[in-house]
Order: structure tokens, then sequence, then C-alpha cells
């Protein structure tokens, strides 16, 4: 009785299970069997190569290193610029005032559209030659500042960073918001019965209370953009000449540009561990400023 | 009065600044809607927001010539599908994560919350390899278990979160009144986590339908890739054809933004409380 009970349950868990082993816990296995052949990722036989992959990744390899440069350089227009404006954003929208909920609502569109219809689209209006950008620039009397934007190397990569942000602030708006909102107003209350002004009440109450929330923002911003490349791909390709190039886009060249699967694997274990070490890294750092 | 006009300036200022950033979410997509409506040959020239002429006739063009309404088709498919898998498998499991006794209980409820912290860029590679092993690759099926695959982790924690605060009185009932336990977990839990289901659905339904580098890898053939991956390969071909490709961006947004505006307090929720696990 007890064990056809159990086995009952067992019943419960069985399907997803299943698909876990399956589609996780099997190419999560391989990812780091893979990482230690030469294969083409069709012949059946594939060469043993050791750490080959490994060394060529970390001394060879520069355009990967360039890449992971690139990723970073979003990240941190991301941490500031992207996470600033979610920030402010957010305070001003904490408070009894009309279009409240417009702004709730508008400020999420972007991150729920998908990368490809954003990145597409963005392109279009950034194109060199036909874009409604440059057109507004000549029309507003500035032809100067006209470019290509995404294919001239001193701007594509930073014009990515923005378009970047653009679609990823709603994220932090919400989650600043629902920080804010947990503030108790008598806090507020009494700083200005004591005759805080609205900036020490600000500088004094709000941003005190909200370093845990931004600790957590950054943490979510730092993995999420690292690993962003869908938007990059319909943007640029990773162009001009691997300016806009990034991690992902890289195992993605590995595998169907040059059909190194192998190598492809080993650039995907070596990003994974660098993940890891920034969000341990980011662990210790917000426990500090956990309450 | 002094103070009281200091303060309209400034709530002024704010809304200046809450209202430009306004602007600027929505115009993008204003610009793809009139982009949409114009020729090959006015698209190049027309800086208009509203164009003289509407050419409603490219929407049916890329729907059939482009072959977007095909690809649409398979979105509306792998998204029903996959949200209707992870609703089942998730839920079934996250139940009896909080409800259920049997060994390794512990063990296995941890294992997918590890997933869902471990990041394994490039496990794409493997998949494609795994299918290709399993005949799956090229074709619905596969590309649906790997979906249900990345949606399931998280939905079982969200899940099993709301069962441990469920009361069990309802379900001590249905016990007594014999019901069994795959009846109870259907007709008793599953309605009661209405609220935390609208969640799963709205999350994973996004999830799937703007999901690209998967369904890249996975699929060869035209006629089975969903919309993204369509649009994508689209704009590769041939010199663009932009008004289409506006019209085909426009008819993979516009449902996403329909089912965000009906359900956007369901997905803020999600967000909150997504962001709290992480």
């Amino acid at each position: 009785m007890r064990i056809k009970s159990t086995l009952e349950n067992y019943v419960f868990v069985i399907p997803a299970v299943a698909i876990f082993a399956i589609f996780y816990i099997i190419p999560f296995v391989w990812v780091f069997q893979l990482g230690l052949y030469e294969w083409d990722g069709i012949m059946p036989t594939r060469v043993f190569v050791g750490l080959d992959n490994f060394k060529e990744i970390i001394f060879q390899d520069k355009i990967w290193w360039q890449s992971m440069l690139n990723a970073g350089y979003i990240t941190l227009i991301a941490l500031t610029f992207q996470n600033a404006l979610a920030f402010l954003l957010a305070w001003a929208c904490d408070r009894e005032m009309r279009l409240k909920n417009f702004y709730r609502v508008v400020f999420f569109i972007p991150p729920v559209l998908s990368e490809v219809v954003v990145g597409l689209v963005w392109q279009w209006i950034l194109d060199g030659h036909y874009g409604l950008l440059n057109g507004w620039l000549v029309q507003m009397g500035l032809p100067q500042l006209v470019r290509n934007w995404l294919s001239d190397p001193n701007t594509a990569l930073t014009t990515v960073a923005i378009v970047h942000s653009w679609k990823g602030f709603g994220w932090g708006f919400l989650i600043f918001l629902a920080g804010l909102q947990t503030i108790p107003r008598e806090l507020y209350e009494a700083a200005r019965v004591d005759g805080a002004n609205a900036w020490d009440t600000f500088r004094n109450v709000t941003i005190p209370l909200m370093i845990p929330v931004a600790v957590l923002v950054g943490i979510l911003t730092v993995l999420g953009t690292m690993q962003a490349f869908v938007l990059i791909i319909a943007m640029t390709g990773g162009g001009p000449a691997y300016h806009t190039q990034v991690p992902v886009l890289r195992i993605l060249a590995s595998m169907r540009g040059s059909s190194r699967f192998g190598y492809a694997c080993a650039q995907g274990i070596t990003f994974g561990v660098v993940l890891i070490v920034i969000s341990f890294i980011q662990n210790r750092f917000s426990k500090k400023y956990k309450a | 009065m002094y103070y009281k006009s200091k303060k309209v300036v400034v709530n002024l200022l704010i809304h200046a600044f809450l209202l430009t950033i306004a602007v600027s979410c929505i115009f993008p997509l204003v610009w793809m809607v009139s982009s949409s409506l114009k020729t090959q040959e006015t698209i190049f020239k027309d800086m208009s927001l509203i164009p003289k002429e509407m050419h409603f006739e490219n929407y049916y063009l890329a729907w059939q010539e482009g072959g977007f309404g095909r690809n649409f088709l398979n979105s509306i498919l792998y998204t029903v599908s996959v949200v209707f898998g992870i609703v089942m498998i998730s839920s079934m499991a996250a139940y009896a994560f909080s409800r259920l006794r049997f060994p390794g209980k512990n063990l296995l409820f941890y294992m997918f919350l590890a997933a869902m912290m471990i990041p394994i860029p490039g496990s794409f590679v493997a998949l494609y390899v795994l299918l290709n092993k399993l005949h799956l690759r090229n074709t619905a099926i596969g590309y649906i278990l790997c979906m249900i695959n990345v949606g399931m982790s998280t939905s079982i924690f969200l899940l099993k979160t709301f069962f441990d605060k469920m009361p069990k009185e309802l379900e001590d009932a249905a016990r007594i009144d014999g019901c069994t336990k795959m009846g109870i977990w259907l007709h008793v839990a599953l309605p009661l986590a209405k609220p935390v289901l609208a969640v799963v659905v709205v999350l994973n339904a996004l999830n799937v339908w703007n999901e690209y580098i998967l369904a890249l890898v996975i699929f060869d053939s035209k006629p089975l890739m969903p919309l993204q991956v369509a649009l994508m390969t689209f704009q590769g071909e041939f010199i663009t054809r932009y008004p289409l490709l506006m019209a085909g961006l426009t008819i993979a947004a516009l449902p996403i933004i329909l089912v965000y505006l009906l359900m956007q307090k369901y997905i803020v929720k999600g967000v909150t409380q997504g962001a709290v696990v992480g």
C-alpha cells in the first residue's frame, strides 16, 4: 500500500524529470565532453584533442576576447545609463499623479517585444542612407552629425548598446518601482516634519533603502546583458569587422560558420565559467548590502 | 503661492521627462507601421509619418508572398503547444513537490532550482547534436520539447511557491470524498492556482513567441520556421523589401502587444516575483 502510493507520487514528477534529463542534463554533460574534441558536427568520427580548444581560446583567439570586451562595454552602458534611467523613471512615477498607469504600461512595451522586431526596426531607423534618424538630422540642419550609425566602427557598438538599453530599461523600472512602493510613506512624512527638503529626503531616505534593490537590478542586468546577442544579430550581425561581436555570437559562428562543434562547446564552457565567477562576486557583494 | 507655483513647475518637468521617454518607447513602433504602408519606391524618400497613400495590400503580400502567414501559424502552434505542455507538466511536478511524499523529492526539486541559476551559454550546440541523434531536428515536436524544458524550471518554482501557501482544507475534503491524487491535482489544486497559472501562461507565451536561437539552429526548412526566424531570413534575402519586412514585423509584434495590454497585471506580477527568485 505504502509502496503503491509512493510510486503513484512519482508519476507526478516523471514527465518533468524525463524532459529535464533529456533536454537539460544530457546536453549539459555533452557540452563538457564535446569541448575536448575537434568535430564538424556531421562526421561519425571525432578527434580527441584534450584541452587544445581551451588553449586556443585563451591564448590565440583574439576575436573571442574582443567580443568579451564588447559585451563588457555594452554591460557597462546598461549598468549606468540604462539603470539610472530606470531608477529616475521609477522615482518620478512613485507618486500620486495623472497618467501613472499609462507610463507604467508604456515603459514595459520594449521589453515584451522580440529582439528580432526591435533590432530590425531600429536598424531601419538608423540606416545610413535612408534611415529616419539621419533624415531628421539633415532636416534640423545638423548634417555634420549624419553617420552610418551601425556600420561605422566608431559608433556601431555604442549604438547597439543604446538600443539594448532602450529595450531593457523597463525591467529595472518595474523592479525599482516595486521597491520604492515598499518604502513606508510615514518615513517621508517624518522627514518632512523634521524640516528635510525633497533633496534631503531623496538622499537620506530613498537612496539608502533602495541600495539592495539596485544591487538586485545590477545582478540581473549583468547576467542578461553579457548573454544578449539576438538584438545584435538583427542590427549588425556582429559587424562591421567584428566591432559588435559578443561571446554567444562567436559560439554560434564557431558552430555554423566554421563547423567546429567542439570549439563552440569549449567557448560555451569558458563563457559559462566567466558568468559564474561574475555572479559569485556579485553575490558576495550583495550579501554585504542586504538588510 | 510661491510654493504652489514651484510645485506646478516641478510636476510639469516630471511629466515632460516621463512623456519624452514614453514617446520614445512608442515611436519606433509607429514608424514601423507607417513604413509598412509605403511602397518600395516611396519608402526611401517619404519621411512622413502618415503616408499619403496607404498600401494595406503590403500585409496581404507579406502574408502570402513573404510566406509570413505560414510562419505566423507555426508560431501560434508552437506557443500554444509549449505553454500547454509547461502548464500540465510543471503544475503536476510542482504539486508533487509541495504536497506529496517520495524519496529524493528535495534532491529533484533542487535540481530544477539549480537549472534556473546555472547559465549554459552555447547549450544550443549540444541540443542541436542531441536532436540530430534523436531524429527530431527540423521537426516541430523537437522544438516544442526543447522549449518546454526551457520554461519548465521557473514555472515549477512559481507554482510550488503558490501551492506551499495554499490552504489544504479543500484537498482534504476531496480526499475524504474519495477523490484520487490525480483528481485532486486536476479538479481542486489547478482551479485554485488560476492566478499564478495566468502568470505562468503569459510569461511563457511571450518567451516562446519571441524565441529565436533554438528555432534558428533546429529548423532548416522555411515552412516549419516560427515567425521570428522567418523575418530574419527574409531580411537577409536579395534586396530587402522593406515595406513587406515592416508589415511582417508588425504582424509579429501585434499579438504580443495585445496580449501584453490585456494581461499586463500578470506580467508585472511575474516580473517582480521573478526578480525575487533571481
